[in-house]
């Protein structure tokens, strides 16, 4: 054993010794040599070496050779990481699981853990009981053979809540006999921990098994100054740490989403960290629930209730003509009790409705416009609450007076009354306490609340049942009315101050809230829950998965609001009469600290220890080294050359290089088309389109740098190397002219290669198509080449074609011309023909043709060759003989600059036949 | 096909787009015949050179009547003496040509197919091309090419060639393709010689192009073709730098030689084309004189 690492046949490591023999003899080996014909040897003759240091073999190619040896012995020797130590014990065994929320997290690796424990244990041949501390077993220890055990690991869960203090309590002081113990915690403190260990020493030795990963926890969101508040919490500050938390929700369409990220940072000593979230109220109240990303806990899992949710409230008041004091304005207190809590929209009721606000409140609106009154029902009917103000209109109004108004809970009597007023009798009213049917049950009625003025309701078999607050004398302040999944509520008094004191007080603020006009505070008030039941909606496991809770029995609101969680009290949402509440895992007063373990206990970690028999990798390590060496001492003995080193070379790259990924390859495309944008772009450019015939390009391309040279030289153009393009992958519109030789043999373009070309070619570039057969074949014979040229040029846009006549501007763009030789001296070059109505006028040398370039310039000439140039300078092929020769490839020079030039510079030249007239217009 | 018939015919498609070779003679000489060189001066031939007043000897029938009777002597119509000159060509034969790198042509191979092709331009130029050895004296016309081209088709077991002067002619014009990788000596005498005998000529060296890089490294056993020769060294690739000066000096000593001898000298590689190599010939031809 050497630390981690054992050998299976230690003895073998003697051959090491070995060694050094081997060394003295492998080093006085010098390399082979290799025979060579070689004719320059007689200017060898004579030449000594610089010095005799390779008759040895070089010391770091020894190296290697031992390196590869001793690797050999070594891993025959067998050698294993992380032996297995067997663990000592007898008798019976307890494993006590917390199987808590805060286990879930690394569930998989406990399981593993305890799977090795049991193995073990069945080795040993002891017997086990594995008891989860969040679900005790009733009655004795099930001590069970391991084997037993290990086909039920696979039905152990963590569950969603913490362990029941005071039954673990009861059940450890309950345990009798001897057993060893093994306790896997979930790493939490908490008080019971030392009665509970007290218990399980006193039956024998014990040893705790704790995750090192410190437990994380997610806190209820938390809405702050119009952005939502994130705050997790974990267990053990052990340095900066980053989460990522996400908000799930649904999405419109309905399908379930993740709706925005956050990304949350400890600070290193921190043991909790916020972090704020902006969202658009609109996707704020789709959001059901935060996880932090990667932890699968039902700890890292915060539900949302309503407490998140902003409810949008549409203020509408009746249009008021008069430029009244804020004051008085109708909406203002509901402005100012809402803007806390509520989203408000602003708008016109028409507008409004198609945003489907969750609350309209309508302050002392009267009637509503035809359509408006249709719309309003449609939404109330919807689940849309309506909450109607009275005022100076609605009781001047006919509105709900004979029958019931749909939009009205309530019939009213004309005119409404007035008390304590000036003119009349009577103190202003109070109200009376709330009854436990109405909503604002418990609410504290305060007295410098007084009524002066309301509307009056008709008494009616149906009212009492929909007074939900009444002033002193019984007479209704709000009434309330379902109208199927919505309801319709009126306050008989103005929304303002004119009428009463309520919108001057905290009541009208707290009313609004049990409306659910407002949303509620976060906190739960057990007052407020007392004697209601709550139906469990969804669930959340030990995991943090969400589920539907199914036929889980209701929950008292006491249960609740104390928020013991537990079997009966599981995690989750819980929905009532009108809202939701979401019971979760961890808090806001939440804080996880890590267990302090006595120091007698011994604490282990979760790893498993896996033997890792290392004898394969060295084997492969020794025959890569081996493989090395090949190739070393091939370099070294000058063997490594030619197609030997080309595999050499893939032999070291596979080593050395993983696969190149696509994104690279993508990225290098990218980089590839960016450069020959850059280098056609930069400068002028000639190119020629590639065949795939090697000799044709070569001879294209030193053709067009021919004519780039004499460009430069005899003209203002000059352009830079010229380009070989691929029509399939290379952008065209960068190049002004194209050569295109034609060989029998090249590849047709595909149909986006055409469809680039015709583009090309409308947007005025230039194709000079080369038969490269004017010596052998006539012009639209029936040449292997002309055929090539007639079948690629089918499906390109090209203008009717006639041969160059003589005024042609191609005559004279630079130089004056009346043939067009390349190599071969023929004079079918064809150009787009001119239009049929092209006149030649009055004393003008040529016709009037001022059309535009043309985008073809056909012929078979063979003119790279013409104008091909070595390396050096000297022309590549001769032209002609003699002088005549030589003229004839001037002549094609001479062409190629006019054709050029026409490319570039258009119909210029053809335009100075006007200049006689402009001149004598301008009057000179 | 056998070997000379494919020599000729490289050596005719090489030759093929030069126009014919006019070697340049500067002096008339014992092996000039009838060719097709202009002596710009009056002789044998059948180009008119000029008239010139009978002169007393001159016999009855020189006389050209049509141009004497437009006056009142009598006018004599000469021809330029019209002379063709002699080239001799001498192409390495040694095991060494035979070397070649990879897929490159055999030295001997360009060689071969260089010096031909030369001899079919002076051919069509109406010269006559012979061997420097006894084996074909100089001569003109296609036949010649055949004897040429089974001439230059042998063999020698030597391993480094030396020039054949036996057979060549005074006043003559020479082409001598080798590596001239061997011994100096016999070269230096064999120009030398040459000057003296009044002949001028190209020397052209045919080089592999490995014998110009000398890409081996390791311990190696170099030999000559023929394994006469042999070098050892343990490590190759220190011996290039000094290789490589050596050889400039050989190339600068060639130079240097011809530029004494008034021959013109140029390297050729086997992966140039060869029709750079023939233009120079084909122009040095015409330089020397």
């Amino acid at each position: 054993m050497i630390g981690a690492l054992g050998f299976a046949a230690p003895w073998l490591l003697l051959a090491l010794i070995a060694l050094p023999i081997l060394w003295f003899l492998l080093r006085a080996v010098p390399p082979a040599p290799i025979r060579r014909r070689f004719p320059g040897v007689a200017l060898l003759l004579g030449l000594e070496d610089d010095d005799q240091q390779s008759q040895k073999t070089p010391w770091w190619l020894l190296l290697l050779r031992m390196l590869a040896v001793a690797l050999v012995i070594v891993g025959f020797a067998g050698p294993i990481l992380n032996p297995e130590e067997r663990r000592e014990g007898t008798g019976p065994l307890l494993v006590a699981i917390d199987a808590t929320w805060a286990d879930a997290a690394d569930w998989p690796r406990r399981t593993a853990r305890l799977d090795d424990l049991l193995a073990e244990a069945g080795r040993a041949g002891r017997s086990v009981a594995i008891v989860p501390l969040t679900g005790l077993p009733a009655g004795d220890l099930p001590f069970q053979s391991a084997d037993a055990w290990a086909g039920r690991l696979a039905g152990l869960e963590p569950v969603a809540w913490g362990v029941d203090t005071d039954a673990v309590r009861g059940w450890a002081a309950g345990l009798e006999g001897r057993f060893e113990t093994f306790w896997m915690s979930d790493g939490l403190a908490a008080d019971w921990r030392a009665d509970v260990l007290a218990a399980f020493e006193a039956r024998g030795p014990v040893t705790v098994f704790e995750a090192p990963r410190p437990a994380v926890g997610l806190r209820p969101a938390v809405f702050e100054d119009g952005n939502i508040v994130l705050t997790a919490v974990r267990s053990r500050a052990d340095g900066p740490a980053s989460l990522t938390v996400a908000a799930h929700g649904l999405d419109p369409a309905g399908t379930p989403r993740r709706l925005a990220v956050a990304e949350l940072d400890f600070a290193p000593s921190a043991t909790d960290a916020s972090v704020e979230l902006s969202l658009p109220a609109e996707m704020r109240n789709r959001v059901t629930r935060f996880e932090v990303e990667g932890v699968r806990s039902a700890g890292a899992v915060s539900l949302t209730d309503d407490a998140l949710r902003r409810r949008e409230v549409a203020l509408i008041a009746a249009r008021d003509e008069r430029e009244g004091l804020r004051l008085l304005a109708p909406t203002h207190y509901l402005e100012q009790a809402l803007e806390p809590t509520a989203d408000l929209v602003d708008g016109a009721l028409s507008d409004v409705i198609l945003a489907n606000p969750d609350v309209i409140v309508l302050a002392d609106v009267a009637t509503l416009a035809e359509g408006e009154g249709e719309a309003l029902r449609d939404w109330v009917e919807d689940g849309g609450l309506l909450v109607r103000f009275a005022g100076p209109r609605l009781a001047a109004s006919d509105v709900s007076r004979a029958e019931e108004d749909p939009l009205m809970p309530v019939r009213l009597r004309a005119g409404g009354r007035s008390v304590g007023g000036a003119m009349s009798w009577g103190e202003p009213k109070r109200l009376r306490a709330f009854g436990p049917e109405s909503p604002f049950f418990g609410l504290a009625v305060p007295d410098e609340v007084e009524v002066t003025a309301q509307v009056m309701a008709q008494p009616d078999p149906s009212l009492p049942d929909r007074v939900v607050a009444s002033l002193a004398d019984g007479t209704p302040l709000v009434t309330r009315k379902r109208v199927e999944a919505g309801q319709v509520v009126l306050f008989h008094v103005t929304a303002n101050a004119e009428w009463s004191t309520l919108p001057l007080s905290g009541l009208f603020v707290q009313m609004l809230d049990r409306l659910a006009v407002s949303t509620r505070p976060a906190a739960l008030d057990p007052d407020d829950l007392a004697g209601t039941t709550w139906q469990p909606d969804q669930v959340l496991s030990g995991f943090g998965e969400v589920s539907d809770a199914g036929v889980l029995p209701g929950v008292p609101g006491e249960a609740l609001a104390e928020g013991r969680l537990g079997r009966d009290l599981q995690p989750g949402l819980y929905a009532g009469e009108d809202r939701r509440i979401a019971l979760n895992v961890i808090t806001a007063e939440t804080e996880l600290a890590p267990t302090v373990w006595p120091a007698r206990i011994a604490v282990e970690g979760l790893d498993v220890v896996r033997e890792t028999p290392l004898k394969g990798a060295v084997l492969a390590g020794a025959l890569l080294l081996l493989l090395v060496d090949i190739l070393a001492s091939l370099w070294l003995s000058g063997r490594l050359t030619g197609a030997r080193a080309s595999a050499a070379a893939l032999v070291a790259a596979a080593l050395l290089t993983a696969a190149p990924q696509p994104a690279e390859a993508q990225g290098a495309e990218d980089a590839e088309t960016t450069a020959l944008a850059l280098l056609a772009t930069a400068e002028v450019v000639l190119a020629h389109v590639l065949t795939g015939d090697a000799r044709v390009d070569d001879v294209a391309y030193a053709g067009l740098a021919g004519l780039s040279d004499a460009l430069t030289r005899r003209t203002s153009v000059e352009p830079a190397e010229p380009i070989g393009v691929d029509l399939e992958t290379d952008e065209l519109s960068f190049f002004p002219f194209l050569y295109w030789p034609v060989t029998p043999d090249q590849p047709r373009p595909s149909t986006e290669a055409y469809a680039k070309l015709n583009r090309y070619l409308r947007t005025g570039g230039m194709i000079l198509f080369d038969t490269r057969d004017a010596d052998i074949a006539a012009f639209g014979g029936a040449s292997e080449n002309n055929q090539k040229l007639r079948q690629l040029a089918a499906p390109l846009d090209i203008p009717p074609l006639e041969p160059i006549p003589d005024d042609h501007v191609l005559t004279r763009t630079f130089y004056l011309l009346q043939d067009f030789p390349g190599r071969h001296a023929s004079r079918d070059v064809w150009v787009e023909a001119a239009p049929p109505d092209a006149e030649r006028a009055e004393g003008m040398p040529f016709r009037n043709l001022n059309d535009n370039v043309t985008p073809v310039v056909i012929g078979g000439n063979d003119w790279a060759s013409a104008w091909a140039t070595t390396a050096d300078g000297g022309r590549m092929f001769p032209v002609g003989r003699g002088f005549a020769g030589e003229r004839q490839r001037e002549i094609s020079y001479r062409f190629g600059i006019n054709l050029v030039m026409h490319v570039l510079t258009g119909n210029y030249k053809s335009d100075q036949v006007h200049v006689p007239a402009l001149l004598d217009r301008l009057g000179q | 096909m056998s070997q000379p018939a494919r020599l000729r015919q490289d050596a005719e498609a090489l030759a093929q787009p030069f126009p014919p070779l006019l070697a340049a003679a500067e002096h008339l000489a014992a092996s000039v015949l009838l060719g097709e060189h202009g002596r710009r001066r009056a002789g044998m031939g059948d180009e008119f050179w000029q008239y010139r007043a009978s002169m007393p000897g001159d016999e009855r029938r020189m006389i050209d009547w049509r141009r004497s009777a437009r006056s009142d002597a009598e006018f004599v119509r000469e021809k330029e003496w019209q002379a063709a000159q002699s080239v001799m060509i001498w192409v390495d034969p040694a095991r060494s040509m035979a070397f070649t790198s990879s897929k490159h042509p055999e030295k001997g191979h360009v060689a071969r197919t260089l010096a031909l092709a030369v001899s079919v331009l002076l051919v069509h130029a109406g010269e006559r091309v012979g061997l420097t050895s006894m084996v074909a004296p100089p001569r003109s016309g296609q036949l010649q090419l055949l004897r040429l081209a089974t001439a230059l088709s042998e063999d020698s077991d030597e391993e480094y060639g030396r020039p054949e002067l036996r057979g060549i002619l005074h006043h003559s014009r020479a082409v001598f393709v080798s590596d001239f990788l061997g011994d100096l000596g016999p070269i230096e005498t064999a120009l030398t010689k040459a000057a003296d005998r009044d002949v001028k000529g190209a020397m052209l060296q045919v080089l592999d192009p490995v014998e110009e890089a000398f890409p081996f490294d390791g311990r190696t056993i170099f030999e000559s073709m023929g394994g006469a020769i042999s070098h050892e060294t343990l490590k190759a690739g220190d011996l290039r730098d000094r290789y490589l000066d050596r050889l400039a000096e050989r190339k600068a000593r060639l130079a240097d030689l011809a530029r004494r001898t008034g021959w013109q000298y140029d390297l050729h590689h086997t992966d140039q084309p060869a029709t750079t190599a023939l233009l120079w010939l084909h122009g040095a031809l015409g330089r020397v004189n």
